[in-house]
């Protein structure tokens, strides 16, 4: 089984995953030990994560593959911690019980319990004739005494952080039952300089914040960037020519154009979920409604026709409907309507205003920013209205952005200004389903508009 | 006498010139290390020709600029209440200076800038935006403007005025801004 990814022009690779050709106790199904995936922040599960075995001699560009091995354990483990459902075990303490030899495929099941941990990932790490790492792993479940999963990579050594994410997915896969969400990128608006000024740019990096690149010079400035759902492309405003529209962006030739030919501004882009639409916002002559262009015919629908504010499109995954915020009751709330703009109904209902909805990859919620008394909240609703949660509240919440199994929410957050004007600084963060977990995502400068990307293929 | 007027001329001349090179050179790449210069070859003697005469004409004072808009009405700005795009008695006051100003210099286009506080979602405020500025356009026609004349867009909350937090810095910068092309 090969895949062939095709990423970008920054990153290139071919990962081979061999899956369960090398593994005997697979098919053993029911694994003792499950993550509850939604109480995930009072029970994190205590894993081993070891270094990968291999040889300080073997030297590839970039350093040793013995270096490699513990530098793709370190991110395996920064992708299990952050997402509050592991917990690290000191490996250190076991090697010092032990006796010293570490055996790879018996692993002293008795020893990893006296030191408490129920599960293990250790593995191997080599150098192909052909300059490749190749990266092998098994997750063990220390309390059954045998193997849940295992895979083998091979990949260019400057891919290697790829490869710690694909692993970190696989574990988190095995032990939640849910996809992970480790191997993906994130598209934000970079910001630079004093608020009445900010200089904004496009910029793209993997999920934990490495491998950062800026897309665009900060010249004009840009807003609101969407993946599509093979990740190739991004769709965004930009204010090139002092005229906001929207442009589509190519990631791997670097390529933008401007999408349609509106005589007022368009924005609030995103793709529809097969990435053949992009829903957008026309304003003009003061009315913004909601538009839909067929990609490959440039064939424009408009899809409301209502004296009030229609903006923030947003799919359900099935493409069926559309969520969107509006203004045509009286305040800003949150309504659906059918792709093709009819049966518009009302869901938000609770006090203050509601918007940038943005509906859940598995399609059961609706994401959405609250404002109410002076405070901003990201939360989650069902389709229909019911079961409102807030997750985060500050000063001001704003766009959140669904990891693609649907149980991480990444958004904005600015600090208030203090009485002479400074501060107001801008950051990207990320919440549980759950409401927990609370985590910074630490960017070069300050950062708001994350979209998150699909899992990388 | 005549030596000093001729003078006069020439100056006017040569300040001309400066002004017209300083324009074109302000997209230039500044900064640009300068490139070493091989020494000229020896020149040529300048033949000298008999000098042409120049016409000089008095010039007005341009009143079409931005400083004059703002001094003729309340620095081109109108103010809104949160989450409004209609015109308070005070904004339409400052809108009938801004028109008669337009109506004086009618051979200057503008854009009206259409802003938002920092206290609401982004694409939302970009539409409220894009509402004010065309409830100033709107108001500035129905007194004789002409629409061609005048350009909307709007920047959300993009581009605050001042920084702060609270209501006095917010009503600052929900504003319609007239912006002389």
């Amino acid at each position: 089984m090969e895949l062939h990814v095709r990423l970008s022009k920054f990153i290139r690779l071919s990962v081979a995953a061999m899956l369960a050709a090398m593994l005997s106790f697979v098919a053993t199904a029911n694994a003792r030990i499950v993550v509850d995936i939604n109480r995930g922040h009072a029970d994190p599960l205590p894993i081993a994560i070891t270094n990968l075995a291999g040889k300080e001699s073997d030297i590839v560009s970039g350093g040793s593959v013995s270096e490699y091995g513990k530098r793709i354990a370190q991110v395996v483990k920064a992708d299990l911690t952050r997402s509050g459902l592991f917990r690290m075990v000191d490996t250190a303490a076991f090697i010092k019980s032990g006796n010293g030899q570490v055996s790879l495929l018996n692993p002293a099941f008795n020893n990893w319990k006296a030191i408490g941990a129920q599960a293990l990932m250790n593995g191997s790490i080599s150098v192909e004739e052909d300059g490749r790492l190749k990266v092998e792993f098994r997750l063990w479940d220390i309390l059954g005494a045998h193997q849940m999963t295992g895979l083998r990579y091979f990949t260019s050594p400057k891919n290697w952080r790829r490869i710690a994410h694909l692993i970190a997915d696989a574990i988190y896969k095995r032990l939640t039952g849910e996809s992970g969400y480790f191997d993906t990128r994130i598209v934000y608006i970079s910001e630079s300089g004093p608020a009445t000024h900010k200089i904004k740019r496009l910029a793209i990096m993997d999920q934990d914040g490495y491998n950062h690149v800026f897309l665009t010079n900060g010249k004009n400035l840009v807003l609101t960037p969407r993946f599509s759902p093979t990740a190739q492309e991004i769709t965004y405003l930009s204010y090139f020519n002092d005229n906001p529209r929207v442009y589509l962006y190519n990631i791997d030739s670097g390529k933008q154009e401007i999408l349609g030919d509106f005589p007022g501004m368009t924005f609030a882009p995103r793709f529809s979920p097969d990435g053949n639409k992009v829903i957008m916002s026309q304003a003009y002559k003061g009315n913004s409604d909601i538009y839909v262009m067929e990609l490959s015919t440039r064939k424009i629908t408009r899809l409301t026709k209502n004296t009030a504010i229609d903006t923030s499109p947003s799919y359900s995954p099935d493409s069926r409907y559309i969520t969107f915020n509006s203004d045509r009751g009286g305040s800003q709330q949150i309504y659906v309507m059918e792709a093709n703009g009819k049966n518009i109904k009302r869901i938000s209902f609770g006090k203050g205003r509601y918007g940038t909805p943005v509906w859940s990859p598995r399609g059961d919620l609706i994401a959405f920013t609250r404002q109410y008394k002076g405070k901003f909240y990201i939360g989650v609703m069902r389709p229909d209205g019911s079961g409102e949660r807030l997750l985060s509240e500050s000063y001001l919440d704003e766009g959140p952005t669904w990891s693609p199994n649907g149980r991480v929410i990444m958004f904005f957050r600015q600090q208030p200004y203090d009485r002479k004007g400074h501060g107001g600084e801008t950051q990207l963060w990320t919440v549980d389903l759950t409401g927990y977990n609370e985590r910074q995502i630490i960017t070069p400068l300050e950062a708001s508009d994350p979209a998150w990307s699909p899992l990388i293929r | 006498m005549l030596e000093k007027i001729i003078g006069v001329k020439y100056w006017v001349l040569i300040g001309t010139a400066l002004l017209l090179s300083a324009c074109a050179n302000t997209g230039a790449v500044k900064n640009t290390p300068t490139e070493p210069v091989a020494a000229q070859p020896k020149q040529e003697p300048v033949v000298a020709e008999p000098a042409e005469p120049v016409v000089a004409e008095p010039m007005m004072e341009d009143t079409g600029t931005q400083a004059s808009l703002d001094a003729a009405a309340s620095d081109s700005l109108v103010h809104f209440a949160y989450d409004r795009y209609d015109l308070s008695a005070d904004a339409r006051a400052k809108l009938k200076e801004q028109a008669d100003w337009l109506q004086a210099h009618s051979d200057v286009r503008v854009t009206v800038e259409g802003h938002c506080d920092e206290r609401g979602t982004r694409e939302y405020n970009l539409a409220l935006g894009d509402r004010r500025a065309n409830s100033v356009k709107n108001y500035l026609v129905a007194l004789g403007v002409d629409p061609a004349r005048i350009r909307t867009i709007s920047y959300g909350k993009e581009r605050p005025l001042v920084t702060g937090t609270g209501e006095a810095v917010w009503a600052q910068n929900r504003r319609g801004y007239t912006r002389v092309n």
